[in-house]
């Protein structure tokens, strides 16, 4: 009983997750659905980059690299491959193509360290940014759109409150699998590594081994993310990939709470209320964000999560 | 025909490289110096075309812009670093990502409602719309010339100024390490804000050369960043001859292959395919580039302190 | 088995202009305790590093029980039974003291490539942890912050770090750095008391400890050494204690 007292805002925003379609029919708000799927893909990708830089240490500043394919695998599937559209092979699709990039990419960006590192993942995503824009068969600058959601059985996907479910199911799916990463033996080591890598070097672990494989798992869940904000928007742009998608991505983590499981959920709905609330307020509410930005950072750098984490022992 | 063409494209690498360099320069020691990597070293390079090309409507005359463009980006530069940057020193890199990415978005939604959406203009000036003969058939834009004459001084004046005086010395050796740079205590303090307001000048000077060749609009900072990040990473963190060599190696292989890639892919492949890889190729070689320097030294070609 | 655990041969590293480990061929023998000592900047700990296989030599090997390790990573190393503690503490300081050994068994303990059993649950770690932490005396801590600890304590945690993967050979850099005189006598008799089951090369300043610990001393001077020999030996070396031991008689 004690735990759900503790847990309750947990709980909470589960009820509310799972009430939210029938409420906003009831209300006349479906448009609100959509906008709700949305939060929901913006909380596994960074979710996915909360693991990396987290719990892993590795500022990455091209984690949309792998949003974006995994969007675009799902266009190009749709159109040069449309027997392979189903969501049960175009969702692992994806996951398998960003993890196999995740792999190649990681590979030669964990040899480098700190600021390094920050500026090959942004270049890396930068590379393949342009590599898509000047794709013009796959819509160059323009984007390419998605004729359909992709299929899944029995369920109709076009359906804005079945595809919210099908979301919602995944995204908790994923975060059962990094909470009981975390908690794992993997999850230690990685959280170790991220404190002293030295130490845990000296210890016998092979440091780059348990990096770049979160790397790919990181990559491989944004990719997912990607695949399904392709099937929510019905289109799929190069922008996916560009940096400012990365950045945005961080500002949700540390938004919501840096290193902590729920972080990339509560970022995510703290950003799109922020976005939508503000840009109603002004149409410069950039600078609003940008200072907003530099408060948490100077002021809360553990972000709204951080105020309720467990105080050390 | 082809001779001509391959050393105007020579010149066009080295006016774009130096001014890469100018922005390189600064970015490379604030790295070096006080491992900060700043985000918003670009809004510099927008703000000082923004400022010059304004001035320039106002004046009319080109040079005095360009001075009181520098001043000025100068001034914002290290109000940005006493504001902001110094209390980013001891923090983290993510901190530091978040931070100057929240000040480009201020630094673009300011511009943005100063200026408008519209992209500024900004007009070569009248003493150099000309082009100068400078071989037989090899007709070169005044102004481009100027770029390199004014590229090449700086860069003059830079190494002088970094391996000739005191202060230079002071700032090598904190390039190099940090540590002892840190241990000199408050005088320091000012030496950095000093010299990133340096780098904010030469910033603009870039700005405010490239301004007429390329268009003056919010953005243009983080399209330049990225290729100024990827000259630091090819050259080496805190080091002025990683900058100038990386820079300028960076300006060869950007410009010989937006260049010539597509043609010499035109020559072995079908010309659907080449159309299509061309392009994209000739964009991220310099990406190649950066990915074949970092697998063969990862440091860069010359780190400081190496 | 060979009688020679670790061995170096002409090992050099250069920094810049300056030669910090100047041909250094140095031997520990299987179960000794081996001190190292030397001034300051003689490049006591630039030659652990090269030891430990976290910083790679410019010239020269280093060997294992026979086994040529010099292109071996620490991580490497540290599989093979290389253990050590850090001059400059070196924990997990957002771990529990527990946490922190428990991590170190858990390294020798079957692989971390586990994704989804809670590390928590397994009891063994645990139980191992705390054995190890009653050996170096931080058992009453163990449910402590890493951070929150003293400056002693956190040695203490070194060493225990160092024993945990159950090494043959312990590197310790400064043990007693910063310590009291009653914090070093601790240490001392629990250095003392792995004498035998361990090899240990030991870098220490405390003339003391060195005396009453070490089995042969060998002697680092500018990046080379000097002179090798026993307690005995090395006190009556002219050249030691011109160098070295005559500043610190005096002191």
């Amino acid at each position: 009983m004690l735990l759900l007292l503790r847990h309750g805002w947990v709980v909470a925003a589960c009820l509310f997750a799972l009430a939210f379609p029938p409420v906003a029919t009831w209300l006349g708000q479906d448009f609100y659905i959509g906008v709700a799927s949305r939060v929901l893909i913006w909380a596994l990708l960074a979710s996915s980059l909360n693991l990396l830089v987290g719990m892993g240490g590795m500022v990455s500043m091209g984690h949309a690299a792998f949003f974006g394919i995994g969007a675009y695998v799902v266009g190009i599937v749709a159109m040069d491959a449309p027997q392979w559209s189903g969501m049960p092979i175009a969702l692992p699709l994806a996951m398998l193509i960003t993890g196999a990039l995740a792999l190649a990419i990681g590979a030669i960006c964990l040899r480098t360290r700190g600021v390094y590192f920050i500026m090959i993942t942004l270049a890396f995503a930068q590379m393949l940014f342009y590599i898509f824009i000047s794709l013009k068969s796959y819509g160059g600058d323009d984007g390419m759109q998605l004729a359909e959601r992709s299929p899944l059985g029995g369920f109709d996907m076009s359906n804005d409150t079945v595809f919210y479910y099908l979301v919602l199911a995944i995204l908790a799916l994923s975060l059962l699998i990094l909470a009981r990463l975390r908690d794992s033996r993997f999850g230690r080591v990685l959280l170790g590594i991220k404190d002293n890598e030295a130490r845990m070097a000296s210890l016998g672990y092979a440091t780059y081994r348990f990096k770049l494989t979160t790397f790919v798992i990181a990559g491989a869940l944004g990719g997912l993310a990607g695949a399904l904000m392709a099937n929510q928007n019905g289109f799929i742009s190069p922008n996916m990939l560009h940096w400012d998608q990365s950045g945005t991505t961080l500002v949700m983590i540390i938004l919501g709470g840096l290193g902590s499981l729920w972080g990339g959920l509560a970022g995510a709905t703290i950003f799109i209320v922020l976005e939508e609330s503000l840009s109603a307020a002004t149409p410069h509410w950039q600078i609003a964000l940008g200072l907003i930005l530099l408060g948490v950072v100077f002021f809360a750098p553990k972000g709204i999560a951080g105020l309720f984490a467990r105080k050390p022992r | 025909m082809t001779w001509i063409l391959i050393l105007e494209q020579c010149l066009n690498s080295l006016q774009f490289g130096l001014m890469l360099f100018l922005l390189v320069a600064g970015l490379t020691l604030i790295f070096g110096i006080m491992d900060l990597i700043n985000l918003a070293h670009g809004s510099l390079y927008m703000i000082g075309a923004y400022l010059v090309a304004t001035f320039a409507k106002a004046s009319d005359s080109f040079l005095l812009a360009v001075l009181l463009g520098l001043a000025a980006t100068a001034v914002i530069g290290m109000v940005i670093e006493a504001l902001v940057l110094r209390g980013l020193y001891k923090r983290d890199h993510l901190s530091q990502v978040l931070a100057t990415f929240g000040l480009i978005l201020i630094a673009n939604e300011t511009t943005r409602a100063i200026w408008g959406v519209q992209p500024l203009s900004l007009n070569v000036p009248q003493a150099l719309s000309g082009s100068v003969e400078l071989l037989p058939g090899l007709h070169y834009s005044a102004f481009r010339l100027a770029i390199i004459v004014v590229g090449l001084a700086v860069a003059a004046l830079l190494y002088f100024v970094v391996v000739r005086t005191r202060v230079g010395m002071l700032v090598r050796a904190g390039a190099s390490n940090r540590k002892m740079a840190t241990a000199m205590g408050t005088n320091i303090k000012w030496l950095f804000t000093a010299v990133f307001g340096a780098g904010a000048a030469l910033c603009a000077l870039a700005g405010a050369m490239l301004g007429p060749l390329l268009v003056v609009q919010v953005g243009m900072g983080e399209n330049i960043l990225i290729l100024a990040f990827v000259t630091v990473v090819i050259g080496g963190i805190g080091s002025m001859r990683g900058a100038f060599i990386g820079a300028l190696l960076v300006g060869v292989v950007d410009t010989f292959g937006r260049a010539f890639v597509p043609t010499l892919l035109r020559t072995g492949l079908s010309p659907s395919l080449a159309d299509a890889a061309g392009p994209s190729l000739a964009a991220i070689a310099i990406y190649l580039l950066m990915v074949i320097v970092l697998f063969w030294k990862p440091q860069g070609l010359f780190p400081a302190g190496s | 088995m060979n009688a020679t655990l670790l061995e170096t041969r002409a090992l050099c590293k250069r920094f810049g202009g300056l030669v910090a480990t100047d041909s250094v061929s140095l031997s520990v023998r299987r179960g000794e305790c081996h001190a190292l000592i030397g001034p300051n900047g003689a490049g006591k700990t630039t030659l652990i590093g090269q030891l430990s296989g976290s910083l790679r030599p410019d010239a020269g090997a280093v060997h294992f029980d026979g086994r040529d390790v010099t292109r071996l990573d620490a991580p490497r190393r540290a599989k093979l039974g290389f253990a050590r503690s850090f001059q400059i503490t070196s924990i997990l300081n957002e771990f529990s003291v527990l946490e922190n050994v428990s991590v170190a068994r858990q390294a020798v303990s079957g692989s971390s490539f586990r994704f989804w059993r809670r590390v928590a649950d397994e009891t063994t770690l645990a139980t191992e942890a705390m054995a190890v932490l009653r050996q170096v005396g931080l058992e009453g801590l163990a449910s402590r912050h890493a951070r929150g600890l003293s400056h002693g304590e956190h040695r203490q945690l070194e060493i225990a770090l160092a024993l945990a993967t159950q090494p043959q050979l312990m590197l310790l850099d400064e043990p007693m750095a910063g310590m009291g005189p009653d914090e070093s006598e601790r240490m001392v008799q629990l250095i003392s008391g792995l004498k035998g089951r361990y090899t240990i090369l030991l870098v220490e300043h405390d003339m003391d400890a060195v005396f009453r610990l070490a089995d042969r001393i060998s002697v680092l001077v500018a990046g080379r050494i000097i002179a090798t020999g026993t307690v005995d030996e090395i006190r009556a070396n002219a050249e030691v204690k011109s160098a070295y031991l005559g500043e610190e008689a005096t002191n």
